[in-house]
């Protein structure tokens, strides 16, 4: 098929940026949509071009590195996945795709379509763990026991990927589901709670810190979000926080 | 130079407790003054830099991802091994060590994978202790799964995202860490060099990928966890930034090689689709508990499913091969990776793939769902023979163990396995060989580390599924941390070592000279170009099956291929700038120095072992012919050009277990 590309070029964070157009011919639909981006960046270089900057590791989903806006959504038009594993097959002959990358105050560009993510990293490193240290001296795995509905509903919150489909999606640039599936992990097991209060306050003020905007339960972070994380984590952390205040 | 591996005396039992006994400290006021570099942040050095940092050591580290959270370990899908025996099913340490050094065909170092062994239960409080949600039962107990190439259940699980899991466990012990000043990190950083001075690690070369800008970064010991180097065949299910360059380096810089040509294909990948592809997915070998794995029986039916005139679910029980049941009746499906790679290629060699490209087999699933489904409908009161309430309960059943991998495969191929089987082939997944290091995982550069997958010792000729993530962890979180403090105690009175010394200057020149070289090349063929060309002949000449003619061949190619690289490569863009395909242009040039070397071991090593496989030595049926003359680890001294480079030998003893055919028929 032949593609019309509407991507978003940005020199540096400093730079203004715009959409520049570019067209590919021959895309197969076994494509997955970065091979064809690759394709594109091959044809690029051999013009003597800068190829397009986007961010990519693992390319199986799992990494959360790939970011892109297709067509005015995160990670493009399927559900559940991430932008490396959307395929040509879901595009048309002909059809005009516009590629940006997250835009949120709290994610500022780097190159065309590499955003900043660090913030994510740094509302972790404020309470994102269990304060045990790796000496081997812990109790045997199978001293605490924990119910497979909560073991079940602490894993579905640690599968986020961090990925940041949500904030981008999100008219208020909320961090909300991604804060809240972590202490949600947490917060669902024994060993998470000694510390719990601690940890989503301090959370939560990295978030606000970070310039994260509020939640206002318009639920396209959940929509969006390719590992499925439930807006039930965010409920789940509104509750959390205000145990932690009232205790 | 002679290898010393430094194994300590006594029976393996008591190797590591008397072992940890005797070395020496560093007590906590020292080790303030003590700083380590770790490059790398999956399960090894995320493990390794939350734990020295807890110790009290001041840790740089650095990865080449926007974060540490997204090292490939998080790609690893079906578990990790440890030897709990919580099934009661007859497990132990010592028979986690027999699967693990019978599995690695005999050539992994008998103490390091005892220790390996030993060490698996305390990852497992470890990992719960930090919050990690394993699967559990209905009691709430750790609930365990089966994998290849062993008769008990020893893997612990969460879902089929288990090294995401295991990661997010250790980043958050590094968090934890980063928060409190014992951890600087480097995000976006790619280590270039490793700088020697007095013959001592004591520093590196790193290159910021956002601006661009070469630093200098000094600390008393060196440990790269850089992981595995299957890139270098360019299809293979490693993530797309995954690359040999620090292990390389400290190559060069006087790390001994070990097997580099001990790479394990795994047996179930989604077969490639075309010419555009630029890696591959793995099947997780979980799926093998319930999947079957078989070829059409008679060929025309392999040409009528090419043809699409005909479906696998039209296939007959009577007209397929489930050729590993056939063939290794003990273990059947569940034979180690390397015999079911090689039993997949040697039915498609034979012509039964069944698709277009004749290089795929099927996983199905169908028995599977049936066995579920009646299990369920007896359980929940239902009639056991109608067909349509027992495939819809198996498919439940089988969603809630596999569905994540069952959506993966559908959003790739595009056919849903809940009706038709899967296809699988095998795909370059995890190098077994890395760097020579000692049983204090020390390389042969004194204060240079190498632990995970960048090291060589565990796995011997081949790796048993599950056991990658146990060794990542046990060095990270409970070798290195001792074995490294013994090396360290000599540190407390060095100071801060600067990094104004001539061999970082020198360093630093080299790693511009490169860049230079590359960025202003100007040449006609992308980086690109040339991975897709040493791919080729990788996977063509030093693949499943090698041979001595092809290993000669391979090895005048890539030098040839090597040297149009550095005439004619073109690389767009500066060298100040976020730059990706300079980025790229490095490691394929270490690729391309490493494929030489690859191909050399595999020519040296005559005889067949695990994922070394030599057409001129197998036994009649087929199978891998070891050959006691080899029982011994080939540690490459690297001389100039990988052409060059000097064997030397450690021969493997084991004194604990008894070498014999590795049979699981």
């Amino acid at each position: 098929m032949k593609l019309t590309l509407k991507i978003w070029r940005q020199k540096s964070a400093s730079d203004k940026g715009k959409l520049v157009d570019y067209k590919v011919d021959d895309v197969s639909s076994d494509m997955s949509f970065l091979e064809m981006l690759d394709v594109l960046n091959q044809d690029l270089i051999d013009k003597n071009e800068e190829p397009i900057a986007f961010d990519h590791d693992c390319r199986e989903g799992i990494c959360g590195m790939c970011s892109m806006f297709i067509n005015g959504r995160a990670h493009g038009p399927d559900r559940s996945i991430t932008v490396c594993q959307l395929h040509m097959r879901s595009f048309k002959d002909g059809d005009t795709i516009y590629i940006e990358p997250w835009r949120a105050a709290a994610f500022p560009v780097i190159k065309d379509l590499i955003v900043d993510r660090s913030a994510f990293d740094r509302i972790q490193q404020a309470g994102g763990f269990i304060s045990v240290n790796t000496s081997g001296n812990t109790q045997d795995a199978n001293g605490t026991l924990i119910s497979k509905h909560a073991a079940d509903t602490a894993m579905d919150a640690a599968t986020c990927i961090g990925c940041g489909a949500c904030v981008a999606t999100c008219k208020n640039s909320s961090a909300m589901l991604f804060v809240g599936a972590k202490v949600s992990q947490y917060a669902l097991l024994p060993q998470g709670q000694i510390e719990a209060a601690d940890r989503v306050r301090n959370m939560v003020a990295q978030m606000d810190l970070e310039g994260f905007g509020n939640c206002t339960n318009t639920g396209a972070c959940e929509i969006e979000c390719p590992k499925g994380i439930s807006l039930d984590n965010i409920a789940r952390m509104n509750r959390e926080l205000m145990k932690a205040n009232l205790n | 130079m002679a290898l010393n591996s430094r194994v300590p005396e006594g029976p393996i039992k008591d190797k590591w407790t008397n072992y940890k006994d005797k070395i020496n400290l560093v007590n906590p006021a020292n080790k303030r003054l003590i700083d380590v570099i770790i490059v790398g942040t999956g399960l090894a050095g995320g493990s390794a830099a939350a734990t020295l940092a807890e110790l009290g050591y001041n840790v740089k580290s650095f990865c080449f991802q926007d974060s540490p959270r997204r090292a490939h370990s998080i790609a690893a899908q079906g578990g990790i091994n440890a030897a709990k025996n919580y099934q009661g099913d007859g497990d132990s340490t010592y028979r986690l060590f027999y699967d693990t050094v019978k599995g690695g065909d005999y050539r992994s170092r008998e103490a390091n994978v005892y220790r390996l062994a030993e060490v698996s239960t305390n990852i497992i409080d470890q990992c719960v202790a930090q919050g990690v949600p394993f699967a559990r039962d209905y009691g709430g107990l750790l609930d365990n799964r089966s994998f290849g190439g062993v008769l008990v259940s020893r893997t612990f699980y969460a879902k089929g995202q288990t090294g995401q899991q295991l990661l997010l466990g250790a980043y958050s012990a590094m968090n934890r860490q980063i928060g409190r000043g014992k951890i600087k990190m480097y995000n976006r950083h790619e280590m270039l060099d490793v700088v020697i001075v007095d013959g001592k690690a004591r520093g590196i070369i790193a290159r910021n990928l956002v601006t661009g800008e070469i630093e200098r970064h000094s600390a008393h010991a060196v440990v790269l966890a850089t992981g595995g180097y299957g890139n270098a065949f360019y299809l293979s299910t490693y993530a797309m930034g995954s690359n040999v360059t620090a292990s390389w380096k400290a190559h060069k810089r006087g790390a001994f090689f070990a097997n580099p040509c001990f790479t394990q294909i795994h047996p179930t990948c989604i077969p490639v689709s075309g010419d555009h592809q630029s890696k591959l997915t793995l099947m997780s070998e979980s799926l093998r508990n319930d999947g079957r794995i078989w070829v059409p029986k008679n060929m025309e039916d392999v040409l009528a499913i090419r043809e699409g005139k005909l479906k696998p679910v039209e296939i007959s029980e009577e007209n397929r091969d489930y050729y590993l049941e056939r063939r290794y009746p003990a273990f059947g499906n569940l034979v180690p990776r390397d015999v079911a790679s090689r039993a997949a290629k040697e039915r498609c060699d034979a012509g039964y793939g069944v698709n277009k490209t004749g290089e795929a087999v099927y996983l199905d699933f169908a028995a599977a769902i049936q066995r579920y489904g009646k299990e369920q409908a007896h359980v929940k009161g239902l009639d056991e023979n109608d067909k349509v309430v027992v495939t819809k309960l198996g498919k439940d059943i089988i969603k809630a163990k596999y569905g994540n991998l069952f959506q993966m495969y559908e959003k790739i191929v595009d056919q849903n396995p809940y009706e038709t089987p899967m296809m699988i082939y095998p795909a370059v997944h995890y190098t077994m060989g890395g760097i020579w290091v000692d049983y204090n995982l020390m390389t042969t550069v004194p204060g240079l580390y190498a632990i995970g997958e960048a090291n060589f010792s565990d796995h011997g000729a081949n790796r048993l599924g599950a056991s990658a993530l146990m060794q990542g962890l046990a060095d990270g979180y409970f070798v290195l941390p001792y074995t490294i403090g013994d090396y360290l105690s000599n540190d407390i009175r060095t100071g801060k070592i600067s990094t104004d010394s001539k061999e970082f200057e020198e360093a630093e020149k080299q790693v511009k000279a490169t860049i230079d070289a590359l960025v202003n090349n100007n040449g006609t063929h992308s980086v690109d170009y040339f991975h897709k060309k040493l791919g080729k002949i990788m996977w063509n000449k030093c693949g499943m099956a090698r041979n001595e003619k092809d290993l000669k061949d391979a090895i005048t190619e890539i030098a040839e291929l090597r040297k149009e690289f550095w005439k004619d490569v073109k690389v767009p863009g500066g060298a100040n700038e976020y730059n990706e395909e300079l980025a790229k242009a490095g490691r394929v040039a270490d690729f391309l120095e490493l494929g030489e070397l690859f191909a050399k071991d595999a020519l040296q090593r005559e005889e067949s072992a695990g994922g070394h496989f030599r057409d001129e030595y197998q036994t009649p049926e087929g199978e891998a012919m070891r050959r006691k003359e080899f029982q011994y680890v080939s540690a490459w001294e690297y001389k100039g050009e990988p052409k060059d480079a000097v064997l030397h030998k450690e021969a493997l003893v084991y004194e604990n277990i008894e070498v014999k055919e590795r049979s699981y028929k």
